[in-house]
């Protein structure tokens, strides 16, 4: 009775304990980190006029606008727009707004330039996605309102800058007009608005810039018509491309009278063949236009006179021209050479002379130039430098000042495809661990200022010392494998094709490798990395070699282009192979198998349903063989509303390669595609481990419906698979299948009436939790299904096992019919959310914790017993001693369980874990524009002792038993003496 | 304790039908709210003097918008429906706002808020509550010392050590000489 009395408190004990894993403020950054990105800049403008904190403004194709520190590259304020509101433009008004245009032109938003706070926000009606154009009117004269312009299609708003009021708005007469450039007269109130009409009539409108009147309207025709690219060389001439791309058309509309002059471009270069475009920058007098081979300035002396200026080879970067005085521009090119990259900064007025001309060495794992911005500064002899912001092929910033590389961001982690973590190497002997702990005293030193802390006895400026001790902690950062399987290597690919391995211990960047297989060539023209895997983790065999990565990518999105594959060594970076597949990739199928230098068997599947194995090895094929009639794998078709399991067929005598499949289709499952549309799909972790096969409730033993193949699906019905406020709760179904992908049974089918997506769901042991929107309640709700195994339930009976008259040994199959019982449970959630995900352990024991990212880019850790289908509302005593809590009708958020803390993963798009080797603790990587990494423990780190362990007071404590042992025997001496004495 | 408090204001119409309408269904309503922080204790995330964080999300991502610098915020263009507002800002929590706009009478708007089913008849809504990220560390107490079971072991080493002899010394000695006659007697038997 005591005993269990015993339990029951410890059990309380634990219950409170786990459900409050929360930090402390002064323990942050001792196991997390946490790095901001922006992504890769698009358009930078420099703020620099004034003295003090000098900025340069960029937007990036993650619609991240950001202000940086231009001494430092640090963040000053940063915003992360809607995913579809991507940024045009930017430029800066009035010298303390920066203006963004959005969203292909229809919405204008002013921040604050020095805290990045919104000022106004314009929603302007655009006639179509069209081109757009902001023009921000740079001369500020005090007779000027100041205007800034926006043209988009037919319309051109004309908004005040100081609260984004619309002064005027203009909708040129005739519709189909595309305005192309927009331009301002020196001289007068009058602004050129030039543009096409059809392909082949230009037209010029002469529009006063105070009232938004057309002052004048031109208009003249041109044979064989215009691509739609032009360049504005001066305020009343452009250059325009021809509908051939071959001829260039310079355009002169002074006066209203147009003036049109075509020059064919093999009379200029004679070598010029393929394809043209012009660079959109504005030069005085000048354009650049970009044949294959370089990129060429061409100088308009008048309409009639075009001729070469200078020719600049591939690869190589040009700025836009810069103002420096009122008759020079500078601009700035940068050009790649075996040496290095030179940097020259030339005036536009005398291209012979090179003001400044720089080599810099930067990092060849950076690729190419892809874009340059200048800015120039008065040197302390009153001459002019210049500085310039390079984004490189591998989407990193950074700026370039006298020769030199003053900083850069490694911004290509901002959009990242995809991650896995791998072990580091194992210590090398000799090298000693305790050389850390550097003596004996200043080790107790250290723990006896972390017990005055503890105590909360120690000054300020001991508490200082304490967190520099903690984060200082040199273990963490150890390029070796720790004991406990903390410190480990994230390996991730990036958009822009670069493979970077980060230590966990700080979020460093270890090695980098732009991967000369994804970088853009002939052969392959728009390369894109797919995904990552473990390809060799040597620990039985073959031990000397390192572990190596496989990056999957292919040659665009269509799915019949070639993929490509390399293989990178996870510890050096060094590529190892590299190859161009002969087939396309559509799906990638890592196997549960090794070959004999434990090399990760692949399947990847083509666009023919042809599948091939991966390495191409006769060694492997034998193993393959052998395990081929096991092997099953499905494809979900979103667009069609199928999902189709297949297997493999022998291979056939006339195929004429040993390592090619055939796949043949097992089943399918069609959804009617006018009352169901598939809108989610998640899967079990392929690694998972699972601990125990059934769940022992007070009275009763449940056995767990454990499968790997098991496959959630969510579909809507087709007029609820808009946004939300799209349909009505009467039209909206949401169903939820959970399908055996081996034999395309229908384990479960349930639906949810006035519910719509987006689902986000996550599938894990013989569970799955998945997130969706009630119409009817309107909120966010989150539904938990359980399957247990019904035809083990029999063998409960302890006579039954001795006997063996069970089936437990029977072996499990997908063939066999099961019967499953379901249970499930729905609760409210408040958020939306981006992602789910679940911890993962390494033995399955710890209980699980649901990892939510939230709309507010938080991340929420939440006990799974919160989502559990026996919950009740009122739970009998039995069941509270299992842990189960009373039933509410929405999920609690407790802000001490968020694992982020006090940070946010701007952009989340998604959680990673993977189980450390301490079985309490999981590792998370979340990512999105941010990255965030920390470890977490679901049920308290039970199995080790928490790093503010206080050595000292167990110290204290022994010494003062010891103390008290020989003071009692000390006082037990003395009264025996005088006991006897008596 | 000054919580900042989210006053929706509700403008509503048809933006003028002579505009030809943009890439949405043609009727567009506009939402406006306001967030209104009024010397808001700062809880110090994210940054605390001013609101320019506050991220007003519509429909789950659809669109988002930022609040001004004066605390408002406007969505254009929003088709008649149910829709669903959240505002997101470090440190606070917010419930997610429903927002009716109804398409038989162009131009009312209701809001409800969804935590706590209240409708917003004055349309001003607090955030539910100042979040902490972080357990706060109790300041050292004795008691804390003696519930750690390092601190029960001490003490019950104490009591062993002062209360037992205390105990012994209390009893009668005629009544300590009984108890040991009976221990030997039980022990006796078993020995035998």
């Amino acid at each position: 009775m005591a005993i269990r009395a015993y339990l029951r408190f410890t059990l309380a004990i634990l219950l409170l304990s786990t459900l409050s894993t929360a930090l402390y403020e002064d323990q942050v950054g001792l196991a997390d980190w946490h790095q901001k990105y922006i992504g890769k800049v698009n358009h930078a403008v420099f703020h620099t006029q004034k003295t003090g904190r000098k900025r340069v403004i960029v937007s990036t194709e993650e619609n991240v606008i950001a202000s940086l520190d231009l001494r430092t590259g640090d963040i000053f304020w940063r915003h992360v727009l809607g995913k579809t509101d991507h940024i045009d433009q930017v430029d800066i008004a009035l010298g303390k707004y920066v203006i963004t245009l959005s969203s292909e032109g229809s919405v204008l938003r002013a921040w604050n330039l020095p805290d990045g706070q919104m000022i106004w926000e314009s929603i302007l009606d655009v006639s179509a996605p069209s081109k757009s154009l902001l023009y921000v009117p740079a001369s500020m004269s005090a007779g000027k309102d100041n205007l800034i312009l926006v043209s988009g299609g037919s319309s051109i708003y004309a908004l005040s800058s100081i609260d984004g009021q619309i002064v005027w708005r203009k909708e040129l007469p005739i519709n189909s007009i595309e305005i192309q450039q927009i331009s301002q007269s020196h001289e007068s109130d009058t602004i050129y608005a030039v543009g096409f009409v059809g392909s082949s009539e230009f037209v010029v409108y002469h529009i006063s810039y105070r009232t938004g009147e057309v002052l004048q309207q031109s208009k003249s025709s041109f044979g064989s018509g215009f691509c739609g690219e032009t360049s504005l060389v001066f305020d009343d001439t452009i250059v325009a491309l021809d509908g051939q791309r071959s001829s260039l058309v310079a355009i002169g509309f002074k006066n209203g009278i147009i003036n049109l002059h075509q020059t064919y471009i093999s009379d200029l270069i004679p070598e010029f063949s393929g394809n043209v475009k012009l660079l959109p920058s504005r030069f005085n007098g000048m354009l650049a236009i970009d044949i294959a081979s370089s990129i060429i300035l061409l100088r308009v002396k008048g309409i009639n006179e075009l001729e070469v200026a200078e020719k600049i080879n591939r690869p190589s970067a040009i700025t836009a021209s810069l103002p420096i005085s009122k008759e020079q521009q500078a601009f700035a090119i940068m050009e790649h050479s075996k040496s290095g990259i030179h940097f020259k900064v030339k005036f536009d007025n005398d291209l012979t002379n090179e003001v400044l001309r720089e080599t810099l060495h930067m990092d060849s794992q950076r690729g190419n130039v892809e874009k340059i911005f200048i800015n120039s500064y008065i040197r302390t002899d009153r001459t002019h430098g210049f500085r310039v912001l390079v984004v490189m092929e591998d989407h990193s910033l950074s700026l370039v000042q006298q020769g030199e590389i003053v900083w850069s961001r490694e911004d290509g982690l901002a959009s990242i495809v995809s991650s896995a973590m791998f072990e580091l190497p194992v210590e090398k002997e000799g090298v000693s661990v305790a050389e850390v702990e550097h003596n004996l005293f200043e080790w107790l030193k250290g723990h006896f200022l972390k017990l005055k802390g503890t105590l909360m006895l120690a000054s300020p400026d001991e508490m200082a010392a304490i967190q520099a001790i903690r984060l200082k902690s040199s273990e963490k950062n150890k390029m070796t494998r720790d004991h406990n399987g903390f410190r480990k290597l994230i390996i991730v690919v990036t958009r822009a094709g670069k493979v970077l391995a980060l230590h966990t211990g700080d979020g460093r960047v270890v090695w980098s490798v732009l991967l000369p297989a994804l970088r853009r060539s002939g052969k392959c023209g728009n390369p894109s990395a797919l995904s990552l895997y473990q390809w060799q983790v040597p620990h039985h065999h073959a031990m000397d070699e390192n572990p190596s990565v496989l990056v999957v990518g292919a040659c665009g999105q269509n799915s019949d282009l070639p993929g490509v594959l390399s293989i990178i060594d996870s510890y050096t970076g060094k590529v190892l192979n590299s190859s161009m597949l002969e087939h396309s990739v559509r799906h990638i199928i890592p196997l549960p198998l090794t070959d004999s230098t434990e090399q990760r068997l692949h399947l990847i599947i083509d666009g023919y349903l042809h599948a091939h194995l991966y390495p191409r090895t006769s060694d492997s094929v034998k193993i393959f063989l052998q395990e081929m009639p096991n092997i099953y794998w499905y494809m979900v078709e979103e667009g069609k509303n199928i999902i189709r399991g297949y297997s493999l067929e022998s291979r056939e005598l006339n195929t004429y390669d040993e390592y090619v499949f055939r796949t043949k289709q097992l089943w399918s499952i069609v959804f009617p595609s006018e009352s169901e549309k598939i809108i989610a799909t998640a899967t079990r972790k392929m690694n998972e481990v699972v601990h125990t096969q059934a769940k022992v409730t007070a009275d009763d033993v449940m056995y767990k419906y454990i499968s790997k193949n098991i496959l959630f699906v969510a579909t809507v019905s087709p007029k609820a698979a808009g946004n939300i406020g799209s349909a009505a709760p009467e039209e909206a179904c949401l169903f939820a299948y959970l399908i055996d992908t081996v034999s395309g049974r229908i384990l479960h089918r349930v639906s949810h009436q006035g519910a719509q997506g987006p689902v986000n769901a996550v599938v894990s042991e013989n569970w799955v939790v998945y997130h969706y929107f009630n119409l009817r309640a309107h909120r966010y709700e989150m539904s938990v299904v359980e399957i247990y195994d019904q035809s083990r339930a029999d063998n409960k009976d302890v006579w039954k096992l001795v006997l063996g008259k069970h089936n437990l040994t029977a072996p499990v199959s997908s063939y066999t019919r099961p019967d499953v019982m379901v249970k499930s449970q729905s609760y409210f959630f408040t958020h939306s959310v981006k992602s789910i995900s679940v911890t993962s352990t390494a033995k399955g024991i710890t209980s699980k914790q649901l990892l939510i990212g939230t709309i507010g880019d938080q991340v929420l850790a939440l006990d799974k017993r919160f989502l559990d289908p026996r919950r009740s509302v009122n739970p009998t005593q039995s069941e509270k001693e299992e842990g189960i809590i009373p039933l509410t009708d929405s999920l609690p958020i407790v802000p001490q369980s968020y694992i982020t803390h006090s940070l946010q993963v701007e952009g989340l798009r998604t959680i990673v874990t993977t189980p450390a080797k301490l079985e309490s603790t999981a590792l998370v990587f979340c990512y999105g524009v941010d990255l965030f990494y920390t470890r977490i423990a679901p049920s308290r780190t039970y199995d080790s002792l928490t790093e503010d362990f206080s050595y000292a007071l167990l110290l204290l404590t022994i010494v003062a038993l010891v103390a008290a042992i020989f003071v009692t025997w000390a006082l037990s001496e003395k009264k025996e003496l005088r006991e006897k004495w008596r | 304790m000054p919580f900042p408090v989210l006053l929706l204001l509700f403008f509503s119409g048809l933006i003028s039908s002579s505009i030809a309408a943009p890439f949405s269904s043609g009727d567009g309503y506009i939402i406006t709210g306001r967030v209104k922080m009024d010397g808001v204790a700062s809880t110090g995330f994210g940054v605390s003097e001013k609101h320019s964080n506050a991220k007003i999300i519509l429909n789950g991502g659809q669109r988002v918008t930022f609040v001004r610098a004066d605390g408002y915020f406007t969505f254009h263009n929003v088709p008649a429906g149910t829709h669903l507002i959240e505002v997101v800002e470090l440190g606070y929590l917010f419930s997610p706002v429903r927002v009716d706009i109804s398409a038989r009478f162009p131009g009312k708007i209701q809001a409800a808020l969804m935590e706590n089913r209240k409708i917003l008849d004055e349309l001003i809504l607090e955030p539910l509550r100042v979040e902490q990220y972080y357990e706060i560390r109790r300041p050292f107490s004795i008691m804390s010392l003696v519930k750690s079971p390092m601190g029960m072991m001490m003490g019950a080493m104490l009591i062993v050590m002062f209360v037992m002899p205390k105990l012994v010394e209390n009893m009668d000695p005629e009544e300590i000489k009984k108890a040991q006659e009976e221990m030997r007697a039980n022990f006796l038997p078993r020995s035998s």
